[in-house]
C-alpha cells in the first residue's frame, strides 16, 4: 500500500504539497512513483517561472513513459531540486523527502483548501486501483 | 480490447503471486515488470541471468516431405541450409519485399519444421501460411497452445540451466537446439534469445510451465543478490533495443522492406524463388531510399517511439523504438532516415514533444556482449 503522510495536501493528479509559511514544496506521491516505475529523467521549471493551478510545470520519465507533472496550486518557483538532474531515482526512493521537486511562493494560499487531505487521497487511490 | 478477452499464459497466476505488474501486449496479459523494476531486471540479465515467460509467442508446425521447400518459398532466409537441430532467424515476406512477421525456423527433421512467431501476429501468420499453400505436401498445425516458452538469458544462464539437465549445454552452439529434459520435463532447449546475451529458450508442455519456472528460480538462487531474477516485457524491450534487435510493428512491418531494415543478411537471393524476391532484387539494384539507423542522444532528454527525426531542418524520418538504455546509461533509438543521411556520426535532431534535441547516428548494435 502506498505511503500517504498525514501532514500533506494532495491533488487528484498525484502531486503532494507541503505548506511552509507563504511557500509550498511540491512533489509526486509514493503512489505516483510506484505506478511510473523506475524514474530516469525529471524535467523541472526554472526559478522565477510562474504557473497557475493545473498547469503542467514539468515531466517525469520512467523507462517506458513520460508523465506530466501538474501544479496543484498557483505559484512562483523560488527553488528547484537540481539534484534530480543527476539522481532522478530519488523520486522513487524518497518521494516526500529527497525526491521533492520545486518550492513555490503561493499566489493564492486559499487554493490549498481545495486539495485532498491524506484520508481523502487514500480513498481516492483506493478507488483508482479497484 | 477488453480485459476479459485477453489471453493468459500458464504462468499468469504465478506472475501475480510474485508481484508482477500485468499489462496488455499483443492480445495477451503479460508481466511488464516485477517488484524490483525494469532497470534491476535489465542489469541482472547483463551481469548474471534473468528468467522470462515468453509463452505468448506462437508456434506453427510444418510437417511433410515438402516442408523445407514450402517454407523456403515463404521466407527470406535459406531453410535448405539448416541441419537437424539448427534454427535460423528469418522473415515471412510480402510480394513487395516487406515483412509479414519475423520468426525463428527450427528444423526438427527434414520433414518437420517449427516456426516461432510473434504473439500479436500469430493468427495473421497462420492465415498467411495456409493461404500460400498450393500443391505442396505439407501438414500445417497451429501448435501455439501446445507449448509454454521460458527464456533464461545472461552470462550465468548456462550454469543455472545445466543444474537441471543432463544435456551438455556447452555443446549446443548459438542458433542450435536439442531435445532433452529440464527438471524432468521433456523440452526443446534452444540456444537463442532476444536480449543480446548468451542464453536459452525452453519449449515445454504448458501444464509443466509452473514446475519448470519454480525449478529454474531455485536452481538460479532466486532471492540472492546475484540470483536469477524474473523479468518482464519492460526489460525484454530495453534489452533488445540495446542489442538493436528489431521488434515487429516498430522497426519492421508491412510497410518496411528487408533492405531498408538492414536485414539483407537474411535475404538469400541465390536460394531460388521466394515471395518478395523480385521486389527486393529490384530495390537492391536501384538502391533503398531510406535506411534504419541507430542514434544516441547528445542533449539531455529521452527520445521515444514514433517521434520525428529532423535533419537540416527537414522532418524526414521517425524513431521506431527509442528510450533509455539502462546498461549503457545513454538515451538511444532506432529510426528510419533518408539514405543520403544514414552515415555514422551524422548530427540529427529528434522532436521530443515540441523540442528539437540533438542526437547523432551511431553504429549498431549499441551493446555487444563481451566475448568470454
Amino acid at each position: 500500500m502506498a505511503h500517504v503522510p498525514e501532514d500533506l495536501h494532495y491533488s487528484k493528479d498525484h502531486e503532494w504539497v507541503r505548506v511552509e509559511g507563504d511557500t509550498a514544496v511540491i512533489g509526486i506521491t509514493d503512489y505516483a512513483q510506484h505506478s511510473l516505475g523506475d524514474i530516469v529523467y525529471v524535467e523541472l521549471p526554472r526559478v522565477g517561472d510562474s504557473f497557475a493551478a493545473h498547469d503542467a510545470f514539468g515531466s517525469v520519465e520512467s523507462v517506458k513513459a513520460v508523465s506530466e507533472v501538474y501544479a496543484p496550486v498557483s505559484g512562483e518557483v523560488i527553488e528547484v531540486n537540481e539534484s534530480l538532474q543527476d539522481e532522478p531515482e530519488k523520486v522513487n526512493s524518497d518521494p516526500y523527502g529527497d525526491g521533492w521537486m520545486v518550492r513555490v511562493r503561493l499566489l493564492d494560499p486559499g487554493e490549498v483548501d481545495s486539495l485532498l487531505t491524506a484520508a481523502e487521497y487514500e480513498d481516492y487511490i483506493k478507488k483508482e486501483t479497484e | 480490447m477488453t480485459e476479459l478477452s485477453l489471453k493468459k499464459t500458464p504462468l499468469n497466476e504465478v506472475h501475480r503471486r510474485m508481484g508482477a505488474r500485468m499489462v496488455e501486449f499483443g492480445g495477451w496479459e503479460m508481466p511488464v515488470q516485477y517488484g524490483g523494476g525494469t532497470i534491476e531486471e535489465h542489469m541482472r540479465v547483463r551481469t548474471r541471468a534473468g528468467l522470462f515467460d515468453v509463452s505468448h509467442m506462437g508456434e506453427i508446425e510444418v510437417r511433410g516431405p515438402d516442408a523445407i521447400a514450402f517454407i523456403n518459398r515463404l521466407t527470406s532466409n535459406n531453410v535448405a541450409k539448416l541441419v537437424d537441430g539448427q534454427a535460423q532467424y528469418s522473415t515471412l515476406t510480402t510480394p513487395q519485399g516487406t515483412v509479414v512477421d519475423d520468426l525463428l525456423v527450427y528444423r526438427l527433421a527434414a520433414d518437420h519444421l517449427m516456426l516461432v512467431v510473434n504473439a500479436a501476429t500469430t493468427d495473421k501468420d497462420w492465415h498467411w501460411i495456409q493461404q500460400h499453400k498450393t500443391d505442396e505436401k505439407v501438414e500445417l498445425r497451429n501448435a501455439s497452445d501446445d507449448f509454454c516458452q521460458l527464456a533464461i538469458q545472461g552470462p550465468a544462464a548456462l550454469d543455472v540451466l545445466q543444474k537441471l539437465t543432463k544435456t551438455a549445454l556447452d555443446e549446443i552452439k548459438r542458433y542450435h537446439f536439442r531435445a532433452g529434459e529440464v527438471g524432468g520435463v521433456a523440452s526443446l532447449i534452444s540456444r537463442t534469445g532476444y536480449t543480446g546475451e548468451d542464453g536459452f529458450e525452453i519449449y515445454a508442455p504448458p501444464d509443466k510451465a509452473e514446475h519448470l519456472w519454480e525449478q529454474l528460480l531455485e536452481a538460479g538462487r532466486y532471492g540472492a543478490p546475484d540470483g536469477l531474477l524474473p523479468c518482464g516485457l519492460g526489460a525484454r524491450n530495453t534489452l533488445r533495443l540495446e542489442a538493436a534487435m528489431p521488434l515487429y510493428g516498430h522497426e519492421i512491418d508491412e510497410t518496411t522492406t528487408l533492405l531498408e531494415a538492414g536485414l539483407e543478411w537474411i535475404c538469400k537471393f541465390d536460394k531460388g524463388d521466394f515471395i518478395g524476391r523480385e521486389a527486393l532484387l529490384k530495390q537492391k539494384q536501384e538502391g533503398v531510399r531510406r535506411r534504419l539507423i541507430g542514434f544516441e542522444m547528445i542533449e539531455r532528454g529521452i527520445a521515444r517511439d514514433g517521434q520525428e527525426i529532423v535533419i537540416d531542418g527537414q522532418r524526414c524520418g521517425r524513431a521506431t523504438s527509442a528510450g533509455p538504455a539502462p546498461y549503457l546509461k545513454k538515451n538511444i533509438g532506432l529510426g528510419y532516415v533518408p539514405v543520403e543521411h544514414a552515415s555514422e556520426g551524422r548530427r540529427i535532431h529528434i522532436d521530443v514533444r515540441g523540442r528539437l534535441l540533438a542526437a547523432q547516428i551511431v553504429p549498431t548494435p549499441f551493446y555487444k556482449r563481451p566475448r568470454r
